[in-house]
Order: C-alpha cells, then sequence, then structure tokens
C-alpha cells in the first residue's frame, strides 16, 4: 500500500449515495426537509443576488447598447461574442490572467502549506499569535495593499530599488511598471503576500484533519519525516487542498484591483476582468462589457468543473463531513 | 458550538440593518429650512467647499450648497457621474466637470440648459479657450469656472548653461538638444493615462493638426481622425525623440503629472511640462521645510514649446466647468448657484489659494493673484493659445484608444503609430474591436 487513509465510514456516505434511495426512512426525509428549511432562506438570497445579475448579463450581451445612448438599443444576436472572440487583446488578456493564476496559484500552495505547518506545530504559547500575524496580510483591503506595493516599487516613492540594488538586473532606476514581466512580477507578489494567508487557513483545517493513529503508527513503523509527509499528511488531506486550489485558482482568474491600481492596463498586463471593466464602465458599452463577463464567468465555471469533475474535488469531505 | 452564537450574529445583523436603514433616512429627509443643492466636485485644496459656504451665505436664505467629493482621477469623475446621470439621479445639482466629458454629457442630455441671458454673462470676459471647451454644437451648455493650461517649466541655471534663450520661444528639438546636453531630465507624461493624451493633444494641435477633424460627427462611424497626417508625424517624432534621447527620466512610461514634479524638484531636473500647480506646490513645499527654498528660485516658466520653429504652439486645455445636472430638482436656484460660484472674486480667490487659474481673463490682472503667481500673465498668453482635447460625445474612446498605441513613448513610430491609432479609435467606435 502506497498511501495510508482511513476506510470511509458507512455513515459518511452521502444520502443520495446508489442503493440507499429506495429504503429512505422517515427520519432522513425529515432531516431533509429541515435541512431546506434551515438553507431554503439562504438559497433564495443567493438566487437573488447572483443568479438574477447573470441572467441580466446574458441578457444585456446580446444587444448592442450604449449607456448614454439608451434610445439606440438594439438587438445583435451573438455578435459581441463575436468582437470579442476575434480580438487579439481577449486572447492577450486570457492569457496574462492564466499565467497569474497558475504562478500565483502554484506558489501560495507550497507557502501556505509551510505556514499551516508551522501554525501547527507552534508551541501552543505563541500559536495565537503567530495565526494572527500570519492572518494580517488577508485582512488587507485588496486596493490598500496594491496600493502599498505600488508606493514600495515606483522610482519615486519606492525603496525596493535602492534596497536590492545590489542583485543584478536591479538599479535605482529600475522602472518596475515600466514592462509586462516586470509589472507582472509586482502584481503576482503582491497578490501572493495577500492571499497566501487565505490558503494557509484552508490547509491548516486540512492538517487538523490528519488522523493522529496514523502519524503515530506511521511512527512506529520507522517512517521518516519526510515519508510521513508523503505517504500519511497529504493523502489524508488531499481534499482540503483541492478546496483551497479550487476556491484560490478561482479568485486569481477574477484578479482585478492590483492591476487597475499599479499598471491600469499598461504594458499588455490587462486581464479578463479589467478588460469586462474598460467596456463596461469606461467605454459605458454595457452589451460589449456584458459578453466579457459573461466569457469570464464561463471561464470560471470551466476551471470550476475542471476541478471538480478532473481532480474529482468532493466539496463535503472538505468541510469535515468525509 | 453553541447554540447563542448564531442567533447572538442574527440579532446582530438585524440590528445593523435597522440603523443603516434609520441612516438613509435620515439622509433623504430634511425637507425643513432652505433647499440643499448637491455640488459634486473634484478632489482640491479646499476651495471650493469654501466657495460653498460663500455662496450659501450670499443666498440668504434661498439655498445652501452642500458638497460631495468625487474620485481623483477625471476619467472616474466621469464614470460616476455617468451611471448616476443614466439611472436619472435627482441629487446632482451642480457637477464639476472635466472638459473633454462635456460633448458626451450635453448629447447624452444631463445637462440642464442655460438660458440665454445667463449664458451672455457667464461667457463675458472668459478666456477663448475656456469658452471653447464649455461650448457644445455652438451652445453653451456649461459655465465656465477655472481654465487650466501647461507651461514650459524649466530650472535657469540648466537652460542658461545650456545656452538657451527662454525669452524668445523655444522649440520640442531645443529642450530636448538642452536637456541632453546638460546631462538633465525633461519631464512629460509618459504614462498611460489621460495625460498622455494631453500631451499627444497639444503636440497634434501645435504641429497644425487636429485629432478629429470633423468635430460635429454624430454616430461614432463617422469620426474621422487627423492622425495619419504631416501633423500627426510631426507629434510622433516628438515623443520619440524624448524617449530616444534619454532625456524622460527613468520613469518616462510611468510617470504622470505629480511624479514629474517630483522630479522637477530633485537634482536632475531641466525642464518639464505641466499645470501651474508646480508653483504653490514648491511655495508649500519650502514652507513646510521639505524643500530648499533656493529651488524655486531657481524655476523659470515660458510659454509651451513649439513643434515646428515657425508655428505658434497651442498649450494643453483644462480646468472645470459647472455643469447643472437635468435632473435636479432645483435646476433653477441650481443655476444662480452656478452664477455665484463663478463670480470673479471666487475666481481669484481659488486661484490665489488653490492655484487653479482662472477663466475670466479680468482676474490676471488682481494684484493678489499677480502677487501670488508671477506667471500669471504667462498663463493667460498661454490659455489663448489653447486648444481643448477632441470634443466628441466618444470622448472616452478615443483617448483610452491614443494611450494603448501612444504608449510606451519608446515604442512610438512616426510612420506607423498614427496608422495603427486611427484603425484601433475606428474599429472601436464601430465596436468592431475591444478597447
Amino acid at each position: 500500500m502506497s498511501t495510508t487513509t482511513l476506510p470511509p465510514g458507512e455513515k459518511t456516505r452521502p444520502a443520495s449515495a446508489p442503493g440507499r434511495r429506495a429504503g429512505i426512512s422517515d427520519r432522513s426525509r425529515a432531516e431533509r426537509k429541515l435541512g431546506w428549511m434551515l438553507a431554503g432562506p439562504a438559497f433564495a438570497v443567493m438566487l437573488l443576488v447572483t443568479a438574477y445579475p447573470i441572467l441580466q448579463a446574458v441578457y444585456d450581451s446580446l444587444f448592442d447598447f450604449r449607456l448614454t445612448d439608451p434610445d439606440n438599443k438594439s438587438f445583435t444576436g451573438l455578435s459581441n461574442y463575436g468582437v470579442i472572440l476575434t480580438d487579439r487583446i481577449w486572447w492577450t488578456s486570457l492569457g496574462v490572467t492564466l499565467l497569474i493564476t497558475v504562478v500565483t496559484v502554484a506558489v501560495e500552495l507550497v507557502l501556505g502549506f509551510a505556514l499551516a505547518l508551522v501554525m501547527m506545530k507552534a508551541l501552543s504559547a505563541i500559536r495565537p499569535v503567530i495565526r494572527a500575524a500570519i492572518l494580517i496580510p488577508y485582512a488587507v483591503i485588496t486596493v490598500v495593499s496594491a496600493f502599498a506595493w505600488q508606493y514600495a516599487f515606483s522610482l519615486d516613492s519606492g525603496f525596493v530599488n535602492s534596497w536590492l540594488g545590489w542583485l543584478p538586473g536591479i538599479s535605482a532606476d529600475t522602472d518596475w511598471f515600466g514592462g509586462t514581466w516586470k509589472s507582472l512580477f509586482v502584481v503576482c507578489i503582491a497578490e501572493i503576500w495577500k492571499t497566501t494567508p487565505f490558503i494557509s487557513l484552508l490547509l491548516l483545517a486540512g492538517l487538523a484533519q490528519v488522523p493522529e493513529v496514523l502519524q503515530e503508527a506511521a511512527k512506529v513503523d520507522g517512517a521518516t519525516w519526510w515519508q510521513r509527509m508523503r505517504r500519511v499528511t497529504i493523502p489524508n488531506m488531499k481534499a482540503a487542498i483541492m478546496v483551497a486550489l479550487l476556491f484560490r485558482s478561482l479568485d486569481a482568474f477574477r484578479v482585478f484591483d492590483s492591476i487597475f491600481i499599479m499598471t491600469g492596463g499598461a504594458n499588455n498586463t490587462e486581464t479578463v476582468s479589467f478588460l469586462a471593466y474598460r467596456q463596461t464602465i469606461a467605454r459605458l458599452e454595457i452589451g460589449l462589457g456584458s459578453a466579457v463577463s459573461v466569457l469570464l464567468f464561463v471561464c470560471v465555471v470551466l476551471i470550476c468543473a475542471l476541478f471538480i469533475k478532473g481532480f474529482k474535488v468532493d466539496l463535503a469531505s472538505a468541510r469535515g463531513e468525509g | 458550538m453553541s447554540t447563542t452564537r448564531p442567533r447572538r450574529r442574527v440579532l446582530r445583523a438585524v440590528l445593523g440593518a435597522a440603523v443603516a436603514a434609520g441612516a438613509l433616512t435620515a439622509c433623504s429627509s430634511g425637507s425643513a429650512g432652505p433647499p440643499s443643492l448637491t455640488w459634486y466636485i473634484n478632489p482640491d485644496s479646499g476651495g471650493q467647499a469654501e466657495i460653498a459656504k460663500r455662496c450659501t451665505d450670499a443666498a440668504q436664505g434661498r439655498y445652501t450648497i452642500r458638497t460631495a467629493l468625487l474620485p481623483r482621477e477625471s476619467s472616474e469623475q466621469r464614470q460616476q457621474l455617468v451611471r448616476r446621470l443614466a439611472a436619472n439621479d435627482s441629487s446632482i445639482d451642480i457637477m464639476s466637470l472635466d472638459p473633454p466629458y462635456i460633448p458626451e454629457f450635453a448629447e447624452a442630455g444631463f445637462l440642464a440648459p442655460i438660458p440665454q441671458d445667463m449664458a451672455g454673462r457667464v461667457s463675458d470676459g472668459v478666456v477663448d479657450s475656456a469658452l471653447k471647451g464649455a461650448t457644445w454644437r455652438d451652445e453653451l451648455v456649461t459655465v465656465p469656472f477655472w481654465a487650466n493650461t501647461q507651461l514650459l517649466w524649466y530650472r535657469k541655471s540648466v537652460a542658461e548653461a545650456a545656452g538657451l534663450d527662454m525669452t524668445k520661444p523655444v522649440t520640442w528639438d531645443q529642450i530636448i538638444q538642452a536637456a541632453k546636453s546638460q546631462n538633465k531630465q525633461l519631464g512629460v507624461q509618459g504614462i498611460r493615462a489621460e495625460a498622455l493624451t494631453v500631451w499627444v493633444n497639444a503636440l497634434v494641435a501645435s504641429a497644425g493638426g487636429s485629432i478629429i477633424e470633423n468635430s460635429d460627427a454624430t454616430r461614432p462611424q463617422d469620426v474621422r481622425l487627423g492622425l495619419e497626417t504631416p501633423a500627426g508625424a510631426e507629434a510622433a517624432k516628438v515623443i520619440r525623440e524624448v524617449a530616444d534621447a534619454g532625456v524622460g527620466g527613468p520613469a518616462l512610461s510611468t510617470a504622470g503629472e505629480d511624479a514629474n514634479v517630483n522630479a522637477f524638484e530633485g537634482p536632475d531636473a531641466g525642464f518639464m511640462v505641466n499645470w501651474p500647480f508646480v508653483w504653490p506646490r514648491a511655495q508649500s513645499g519650502v514652507e513646510g521645510g521639505t524643500l530648499d527654498a533656493a529651488v524655486p528660485q531657481d524655476y523659470g516658466w515660458a510659454p509651451y514649446p513649439r513643434v515646428t520653429a515657425d508655428q505658434e504652439s497651442h498649450p494643453p486645455y483644462g480646468g472645470i466647468n459647472l455643469g447643472v445636472g437635468a435632473f435636479s430638482a432645483h435646476k433653477d436656484l441650481a443655476l444662480a448657484a452656478t452664477e455665484c460660484i463663478v463670480s470673479p472674486e471666487n475666481q481669484a480667490y481659488y486661484f490665489v489659494s488653490n492655484g487653479n487659474p482662472a477663466a475670466k481673463e479680468s482676474v490676471y490682472t488682481d494684484p493678489e493673484v499677480v502677487k501670488e503667481f508671477p506667471m500669471a500673465p504667462v498663463i493667460l498668453e498661454s490659455l489663448r493659445l489653447a486648444v481643448p482635447r477632441p470634443q466628441t460625445p466618444y470622448y472616452s474612446e478615443v483617448s483610452e484608444g491614443l494611450q494603448r498605441e501612444y504608449h510606451p513613448p519608446s515604442s512610438v513610430d512616426p510612420q506607423r503609430t498614427g496608422r495603427e491609432a486611427t484603425d484601433l479609435i475606428t474599429a472601436v467606435l464601430q465596436k468592431k474591436e475591444l478597447l
């Protein structure tokens, strides 16, 4: 056996699993009803605040509609989508967005895992302090953090150039926002600094779920720290890792604030949500902008589907039901 | 988890909502007393709030003026106002508008018409460029408040060392060479923002062209651009030369007006094109002890540089004009209030206290103005030559399209960029491309 996980108990199997449906008891039916009654209001509110705008955007995306010229609104079918998908800037924006997503999520996963281990293993006396310290960046508003990083790297107010001037390629005159790669580097750093705590918090929850008995058994068998990590810890928290990755990927794909503050989309640093902003808010082309937003939504759904179907993420198990 | 906690949280949420609702109703009521006019202002050094107070006092109970602050960037000010006005927001009585967006507002029916007799009064003695900026389709649609223009700022020591006679008009070529020979910087706004459009427009106009050749086009697809012209090529050449000569400083492609001023106060400063706020900023820097008093003494100012030696320059025009909201419940009072706001006394006050030059020519001979702003005559001279940015209801598309093609300055190619910008802006206006 290469990995060690506890067999799922009978009670953990989802109620809707095949074989159980026929013999559904009165009690579980009542439980299900109670569940709907408890979750129903929240579900209705969710529908109201998310489904309605999404449907409205889909509807608007079929029109040629300028906010300052509502009288000339006209139905154009899917032509807005044609315009977007044949435009070079859509594909460069998508590329930039995917790049930011992959880089930040990968780095955050490694860093977040390390931080989660630190939080897990820290002496109980200093644990609350460490947790709070790690969480501070996540509590900072994204716009504020974007400004902080911009000021740190900018030429007139920044200190980075003078601190890191000894590194090759960095001098007092390095303009970090003057090129695509340099700008994206700063954007990625800002994103990583800001959201690593989120991932580490989710991973900490996963770490706490790894049964201590398995760790002890492995220790007794003479497994090294690295073997225990690979064979016991990580397989047992796969669900938590996947959920952390999924949430962060969706978040990272919608990156907006940092780009807006730091580069304003200059030097090909535009992301998909920035493109949607530019069409809808700056150009006031509600139709075209809605179409970009709908495509952004489709991308998010695809990422979600990829994780859930492709990597078999069970969202329920991450809540500690598994 | 204990069961009391969620219940307490629900209670807290309900209480929060109740408090918020109470605050909202408190805001909307208040019918007692004179009508309260809301003036949406751009951020400044407190001058507009003070003028609002003065006009409230002068109204003797007919109305009161309350100010509401808009975002810092003019493009964001426009976004907020347009969104509100598209929803027929009746709370917008008076708004401080950046001139390039005025045609869009006028065309969309967001501005209350200005009566003929009042239009005559508020345009009397107003400098020509400000009048043009406040007008759309030969009709005064906004009230000129203050008028801005860029000057050529220079360090006297650097110009002298380079042997440049600043009493005569200078060209871009001359100041690029002078900065290069002295190893000093020439501050320009190369950032991908509205400031870049300001620069491009001034260069094209100074070369004898205009970015939009038929500003009366009603349909976006009919807009004809003037970038693929000799004037357009001349303008692109200047931008490229600044980049190639290396005089723009390390932050050329990210520097806006503020970054330029910071650099101009530093040791590498040579020349800079910028708005007059440079002067009060240096004065307050000296007062605050952050700037050596010798630095502003070295400041010189001259009219905007020429593109060709034999052609007068056309400096940028900016500033703020006042529009009255078309959905305001008190349009007549709001119009009366704008007349009070733009009185020569208030314009002089605003000039002296906030460094924002007046739209009325008479203010420039006010002794206090001349004392505080020794360059006031040059500002007035510059305003007489200044040209507004392209006047079109589709200004935002034109400006952002320009910014995309003319940024970074080092990528500008006199042969190519004009054509590419024309293609992009045309396609965007025809809704065939994204912006």
